[in-house]
């Protein structure tokens, strides 16, 4: 019977311990832990360091969706208006979140690398209609040496659409 | 003094001492649920209300007592829910059986003395400081209100015309009953080692632990009296009952909003009012240094004790396994009634010796030996 009591005894002991170390809880607003390096996240359309968007409007993102959430809808670039290298551009690009799962297909299927998943996950909002996250609202912005979309370049210089790429690491 | 003022005194006295322990029981719940945490190596709520204080030296933002107006925001929330009724419950009994939970909580604290004679406030033929002082048979009355806190339980596990609820009832009904057996035996052995002409008044019992608190006396008897109250008041380890694995919120599962949350403060009231007669029992009430020349100390006394004793519940909650039904029962009517019969028989038969005369001669001797007068 002691060793019962013993038992007991060890196991208030036990939890008494905990209340003198520190606690385990990370206090979240004021600190965000950093999320891991594959971290699947809200959705960026990249662009190269000209300015060019990478998306050429392809939809294979949206042939792979498994939650049907993407809507692309491509449009022909001309030398005059020129958004993405190749013949082709994405002028309506929209990703429903609330059917999003997040699970990184389309950016295993985008031949260019366009669509990116990244770290944000702060991602709330007050009614449906906002939801639906649109082109503007996923492209990255022009980068530090590149020209705003659309651009006017020389004939022939980008007709290729999708560049030489190594593989993947 | 005179009836009028009597009643008055009940009155006024009773109104202010309800509403401190609403208060208590609300902070109660925080205690809980912050030495829950702390115990479980997190931090409890801590954002619902703080004092700011300046801005620390990375200019962080620094928070003292953060988490406080969390339980007026857990009441606020209660209001606000929905608070439906079954259809086909027996509306009297579905309606009344939070009131007779909560009741028999509030009204035991009547009895209990929460400081002694304070010089100038009541009659001065009182003895000590409570809602109603001078109740010659205060145990008798502790034991008759806690029993009615059974019908509580097992008229809303009936009322609720659901067989989860009903099995839940009857259930909670038996463990509170076994154990109110072995507590009503307990009780009694203070009783006896008070020598005065009328020992069932709580505040008598409180100054006769003048020398030496009781459970120093019988360690055995406090330790039992302990474990009956956390069944008494079906906590853990005695939560099967309460638990959601097993019946699901068990007599409470037909029941929602407002009503639930009566029964949720009705535990908690059950707990300060148990503890309070633990620690009027068997710590010393409101006893601690100084309390006789400035007698107002005896509220923080028995206030602090009444707090070591909850945080000694929510730590055996944190930490013991909860027993299955059967070992609970088996519990109750073979070990812990045997032991509080055993302990009866030994301090009535010691006390009947020591009266007659038997130790006399060990007494003497151990006197000489150790020198004293």
């Amino acid at each position: 019977m002691f060793d019962d009591i013993g038992a007991i005894v060890t196991g208030l002991y036990t939890t008494l311990k905990h209340i003198i170390r520190p606690s385990v809880t990370i206090q979240y607003p004021e600190y965000k832990r950093p999320p891991r390096y594959r971290f699947k996240g809200r959705h960026e359309l990249k662009r190269y360091d000209n300015g060019l968007e990478k998306c050429i409007g392809c939809s294979l993102c949206a042939a792979a969706c498994p939650a049907d959430a993407i809507f692309v809808e491509a449009a022909e670039n001309t030398d005059q208006a020129r958004y993405s290298p190749g013949e082709r551009y994405a002028s309506v690009y929209e990703i429903n979140m609330l059917r999003c799962i997040f699970c990184g297909f389309c950016e295993d299927a985008c031949p260019t690398e366009a669509i990116v998943l990244e770290n944000n996950y702060e991602l709330s909002f007050y009614d449906r209609a906002s939801a639906i996250y649109t082109k503007d609202m996923l492209i990255v912005d022009v980068p530090v040496n590149g020209r705003p979309t659309p651009q006017e370049v020389e004939p022939g210089m980008f007709n290729r659409s999708i560049p030489d790429m190594g593989n993947p690491r | 003094m005179s009836t009028g003022s009597i009643a008055l005194w009940g009155l006024i006295v009773g109104f202010i001492m309800t509403f401190v322990v609403i208060t208590g029981f609300a902070y109660t719940t925080l205690l809980e649920r912050i030495v829950l945490a702390r115990l479980q190596g997190r931090v409890g709520p801590n954002r619902a209300g703080y004092i700011p204080l300046p801005r620390g030296k990375d200019g962080r933002e620094r928070r003292f007592l953060g988490g406080i107006m969390q339980p007026a925001a857990d009441a606020v929330k209660m209001f606000f829910k929905e608070d439906p009724t079954p259809d086909k419950v027996d509306r009297l009994t579905y309606n009344l059986a939070p009131m007779l939970a909560i009741i028999p909580a509030i009204v035991i604290l009547a009895v209990i003395p929460w400081a002694g004679k304070i010089p100038g406030l009541g009659d001065p033929s009182w003895g000590y400081f409570a809602i109603a002082p001078g109740i010659n048979v205060g145990v008798v009355f502790i034991l008759a209100i806690t029993s009615i806190g059974v019908y509580g339980v097992v008229l809303a596990g009936w009322a609720s015309n659901s067989k989860y609820a009903i099995l839940g009832g009857v259930r909670a009904s038996a463990q509170m009953i076994s154990y109110e057996l072995a507590l009503g035996i307990i009780v009694l052995i203070p009783i006896m080692m008070v020598d005065a002409p009328n020992p069932m008044d709580l505040g008598v019992i409180v100054e006769a632990q003048r020398g030496l608190w009781f459970v120093f006396q019988q360690p055995i008897a406090a330790i039992i009296f302990y474990i009956g109250i956390l069944a008494e008041l079906q906590r853990a380890p005695f939560d099967l009952l309460e638990a959601e694995q097993e019946l699901s919120a068990g007599y409470t599962v037909e029941y929602a909003g407002l009503r639930f949350g009566t029964f949720f403060v009705a535990e908690y009231m059950k707990m300060i009012s148990l503890s309070a007669i633990a620690v009027v029992f068997f710590f010393g009430g409101y006893r601690g240094p100084f309390v006789d020349q400035v007698p107002a100390l005896g509220f923080l006394y028995i206030f602090g004790k009444i707090v070591i004793s909850l945080f000694v519940m929510i730590w055996i909650r944190a930490s013991l396994p909860r027993y299955r039904y059967d070992q609970l029962m088996s519990l109750g009517w073979k070990v812990l009634l045997p032991l509080a019969v055993a302990n009866f028989l030994v301090t009535a038969i010691f006390l009947v010796l020591a009266e007659e005369g038997v130790f006399e001669p060990i007494v003497n001797s151990l006197r000489q030996f150790f020198g004293l007068g």
